[in-house]
């Protein structure tokens, strides 16, 4: 039977983590299958061709398209500096010349004698491919790119905004409770990972991005903080190129939500070690979420058990809408037949219990997700 | 098709959404095609199980264990089909949406003509148009040519010049994307299809451009002349384009085309397409439908025959809620909110919503919350649909004395609420609202249907596999689309105009079909329901009415003038909306509450919070 229910996201202490480490277009990889790698290195590397600027000679000489042969100096192929000479009209009596310039250096791409239009092609831009992630060479896709094998504590987050970056986990909260505000963040955090409780507070994001903080690993933030920070209203959930200084990473979603207890202890017990997050998220069919990564040097992972996902009484559960959202329970029993809840709705629910007042609960199926044990 | 219509008797229907691939049965019992059951299984698109038919197989699995016969080979690898005594089925057909469904960038040298020509081509056939290209479209060249490569379409559809005229225009065209040396999203290594559909006297240069560079296929010109637009050439050739090279590279789709054979899949939104202009052609209705998504909203239209659709990419009530919540603002998603809420608490649950698209509203106070936002997105997509469903735009138009007094512009909207019959809902908040009063109004509040308009929704939002089916067994289509898609939920009536609320309105004479004759006067400002049920074979029923209009306001006969006319009935049943067109809101809040209360009350609209 199809069923509805909400996987979770991965809170492991450890595991295997591959990460496809691939170029836009074909280039080179400047590693080979078993090297060890430090998530700086560039492991492979192209260049992307440049960008094209046309130029509508034809109208800027005020000539036939046909015609623009006669007074281009240039062929297709040739290489022009910025400001060079193009073209030239012969003028009357060699007086009132139209001279065209090159908009940008690059090369002559084409010359179209039907639309009068010429195309000038950028030089080409470098582009590098980092490791990320501390690890092993696992794989080599020739001229494409690699694949990077490392032992790491994983922890996927909800949602978060910002590329990739790597430094040392620093914890600032106190517990899973506790708000993240500015007068906690200090100098000598710059350059690091830190890591909030419940909420990041709108202070604490702009004091970060002035002490050069490169991360935060945080339970929640307010919706309208986000907006105000990133200077819009997030439409579609498609982060990640945000260039605001910090990578942030929610692990539970909007608003003051206490960190799950599980995923706090994880990186308490992690304190001080080399770390790799990314911010990107897509919630669209193929939904990547964001993720804090920290490599375990010199550990290794046997056989990986296939995690089951499916629910289960007894198996223990978050609350992923209100009422009660974010709170952790435990499954009491799984009714078969779909139950009408107070909306007036018949969907297939489940019997909860939550850890902390023992409160008994029935919730639609859909507003739980497993928690990964 | 090599298809013997008359023998089939058991067809299965299934159509791969982003998120959900739905399986129906259906079977000709007592001589007629009815639904037997549904099912449902997770769209298998996505590592670890990335073929399309995985998903597929799994909701067949979940139809024939309800229905308690086998439909699967044993080890339920395959499809049986044809029916061999009781296991398999006679005919199997798909829509599909998977993986986003078909994105598209169009260009056209003028972007309100023939920019807007290739738009409606490549909407009708199924696609979300990305972006339009056009001459005059105000960005420089390199622009254009950096979006091309940024959004990665699947297929490029560039039309421009009438034939005869023009070609340097279009070439230009040609040119900008032959720069940016477009590759397509799905399947590295194969050309990016790009169909010419403009001036037939530039065919040449077009290929001189493209040749080689990408797929390229001509196709004739969708606006030949400026008076006329052609396109159906292009329609079909998109959804060819569609199915060989774009399907084909999708993970599992080779394997779902042969198990569909000799029946083509096709992009589930020109299913419903074509499923919505059978109805209007068979009714002789004008039509207006809405289909609501977790991502997007796709509008459909049929007023005197002529079609068109629009997708919303980004209104939704999942994944695109934020943008919903951006783009219609706090102030509009609030006015549809019966009680206070805090600004901070609200834009939270939007995002929390989005980012865990799956949850559900277990509270009322969430669920009416959720159902204002599904007004507004509605609201945003009726609106991009009546920009975009327009007569021709540059055509000169031949004008009698007649016209003085009503000079009409050319590009003016098709989409006229006066002239609409029927409306048609679908989609997780319209065909699973709790109540089916809360159905209807979500959408007579966003469409805001003027004089006397049928609102129906789909039951199971099956419309897809029914617009397949039709392309096959067009009896069959219809047959279950009457007795099982569509569930009548009733009419709304609505005068024109608005007077002070309070003031008499209208005076209504209905005559039920028992011959009980009801009579009934509605203030200005009122809803209220006079309920018009089915008859025992589940039809609706219906009831003659005179309805008379108060000065100030019209029915459609003009100024104060009665209106005779017979009224649908159906779930909810004659929904009297006297609230003004245009209809406005109280901007101060507690009479705002008051009466949003007050409607909600008398529509019986949600259960006691």
């Amino acid at each position: 039977m199809a069923s509805v229910y909400s996987p979770g996201l991965k809170v492991v202490a450890k595991t295997n983590v591959h990460k496809e480490r691939r170029l836009p277009m074909l280039g080179d990889v400047h590693v080979k299958k078993g090297d060890v790698v430090k998530a700086e290195q560039v492991v492979a590397s192209t260049y992307l061709p440049g960008n094209v600027t046309p130029l509508n000679l034809a109208n800027q000489l005020g000539c036939d398209p046909k015609e623009i042969n006669d007074f281009l100096k240039k062929k297709t192929g040739d290489n022009v500096e910025k400001g060079e000479m193009i073209a030239e009209t012969p003028g009357i009596l060699g007086f009132f010349k139209t001279r065209i310039n090159a908009p940008i250096g690059g090369l002559v791409e084409t010359i179209s004698t039907v639309t009068g239009q010429v195309i000038f092609r950028e030089p080409p831009i470098p582009v590098e491919v980092l490791s990320y992630v501390d690890g092993e060479i696992e794989e080599v896709y020739p001229g494409e790119g690699v694949r990077v094998l490392t032992t790491a504590s994983y922890i996927q987050g909800i949602f978060g905004i910002g590329p990739e970056v790597i430094g040392p986990l620093e914890i600032v909260a106190k517990n899973a409770a506790e708000v993240l505000d500015a007068p906690a963040i200090i100098s000598a955090h710059i350059g690091k990972i830190i890591v909030g409780g419940s909420l990041v507070t709108a202070e604490a994001l702009r004091k970060a991005v002035d002490c050069k903080v490169k991360g935060i690993v945080v339970g929640g933030i307010d919706a309208q903080d986000l907006k105000e920070f990133l200077g819009y209203d997030l439409g579609v959930a498609i982060t990640g190129t945000e260039d605001k200084g910090i990578t942030v990473v929610i692990t539970e979603g909007f608003g003051k939500i206490e960190m799950a207890q599980k995923t706090f202890d994880l990186l308490v017990s992690c304190k001080g070690r080399k770390t790799s997050i990314n911010g990107a998220t897509q919630i669209r069919a193929g939904v990547i979420r964001p993720e804090v990564v920290i490599p375990l040097p010199g550990e290794k992972v046997g056989k990986e058990e296939v995690l089951k996902l499916g629910m289960a009484v007894g198996g223990m559960v978050r609350i992923i809408r209100e009422p009660r959202f974010g709170e952790v329970a435990k499954i009491v029993s799984l009714p078969e037949k779909p139950q009408m809840i107070p909306t007036e709705a018949k969907v297939r629910v489940v019997e909860i219990q939550l850890l902390k007042s023992g409160e008994k609960f029935v919730l639609p199926r859909a507003n739980v997700e497993i928690i990964e044990e | 098709m090599g298809i013997d219509i008359e023998k089939i008797q058991s067809i299965l229907a299934t159509d791969c959404g982003s998120t959900t691939t739905k399986a129906i049965l259906i079977e000709k019992r007592d001589g007629e095609f009815r639904l037997i059951v549904r099912g449902e299984a997770p769209t298998t698109v996505e590592a670890p199980v990335e073929d399309v038919t995985r998903g597929v197989m799994n909701a067949v699995s979940e139809v024939q264990e309800i229905v308690g016969r086998p439909l699967l080979t044993e080890d339920g690898s395959a499809l049986v089909k044809p029916r061999q005594g009781d296991r398999g089925v006679d005919l199997y057909v798909s829509t599909s949406s998977a993986g986003g469904g078909l994105q598209m960038m169009v260009a056209g040298v003028v972007k309100s003509m023939s920019g807007e020509s290739a738009t409606r081509a490549a909407l009708g056939a199924g696609a979300i148009v990305m972006d339009v290209i056009a001459t005059n479209d105000g960005r420089l060249p390199y622009q254009k040519i950096q979006r091309i490569r940024q959004l990665r379409p699947d297929m490029i559809l560039l039309s421009g010049g009438v034939d005869g005229g023009t070609t340097s225009h279009v070439a230009e065209l040609a040119e900008i994307i032959s720069a940016a040396n477009p590759k397509a999203r799905l399947g590295a290594g194969y050309e990016l299809p790009v169909l010419y559909a403009g001036n037939k006297d530039a065919r040449d240069l077009i290929k001189e451009r493209l040749e080689g560079k990408v797929a390229l296929e001509l196709t004739d010109n969708l606006r030949p002349t400026m008076e006329k637009e052609n396109l159906m050439p292009a329609r079909h050739k998109i959804q060819e384009l569609f199915l060989e090279h774009v399907m084909s590279h999708a993970p599992g789709y080779p394997r779902l085309m042969e198990m569909a054979k000799p029946v083509d899949i096709m992009p589930t939104p020109g299913a419903v397409g074509d499923i919505m202009q059978l109805i209007s052609k068979k009714k002789g209705l004008n039509v207006l439908g809405v289909d609501i998504g977790g991502a997007t909203t796709d509008v459909f239209s049929v007023f005197q025959g002529i079609y068109n659709k629009t997708v919303s990419a980004n209104y939704g009530m999942s994944y695109s809620i934020s943008n919903v919540f951006a783009e219609a603002g706090m102030e509009n998603i609030m006015r549809w909110v019966p009680f206070d809420l805090d600004e901070r608490d609200l834009r939270n649950r939007v995002k929390n919503k989005m980012i865990r698209p799956t949850s559900i509203p277990s509270m009322v106070e969430e669920l009416i919350v959720e159902q204002a936002c599904a007004r507004e997105a509605l609201r945003l997509s009726f609106d991009q649909h009546k920009a975009l469903a327009v007569g021709l735009k540059g055509v000169q138009q031949e004008r009698s004395i007649g016209d003085v007094f009503d000079q009409s512009m050319t590009g003016e909207t098709l989409v006229s609420l006066k002239a609409l019959d029927m409306l048609i809902g679908s989609g997780g908040v319209l065909s699973h609202a709790p109540r089916r009063q809360q159905g209807a109004m979500m959408m007579i509040d966003s469409f805001m249907p003027e004089w006397v308009t049928q609102i129906t929704v789909d039951s199971i939002f099956m419309m897809p596999q029914l617009g397949v089916l039709a392309k096959v067994h067009e009896a069959a289509a219809m047959s279950v689309f009457e007795k099982d898609c569509l569930i009548y939920l009733g009419t709304c009536i609505a005068p024109t105009g608005t007077l002070k609320y309070g003031q008499p309105a209208l005076e209504v004479t209905v005559t039920m079909p028992d011959g009980k004759v009801e009579t009934r006067k509605f203030a200005m400002g009122e809803l209220s329901v006079l309920p018009l049920g089915f008859d025992a074979k589940g039809n609706p029923l219906f009831a003659k009415a005179v309805i008379k209009p108060s000065r100030g306001l019209d029915m459609g006969c003009g100024d104060g003038q009665p209106l005779e006319t017979q009224l649908c009935g159906g779930v909810c049943g004659l929904i009297f909306d006297t609230r003004g067109r245009p209809f406005s809101l109280p901007k101060e809040t507690s009479e705002r509450l008051r009466l949003l209360q007050l409607w909600n009350k008398a529509m019986d609209m949600y259960p006691p919070r």
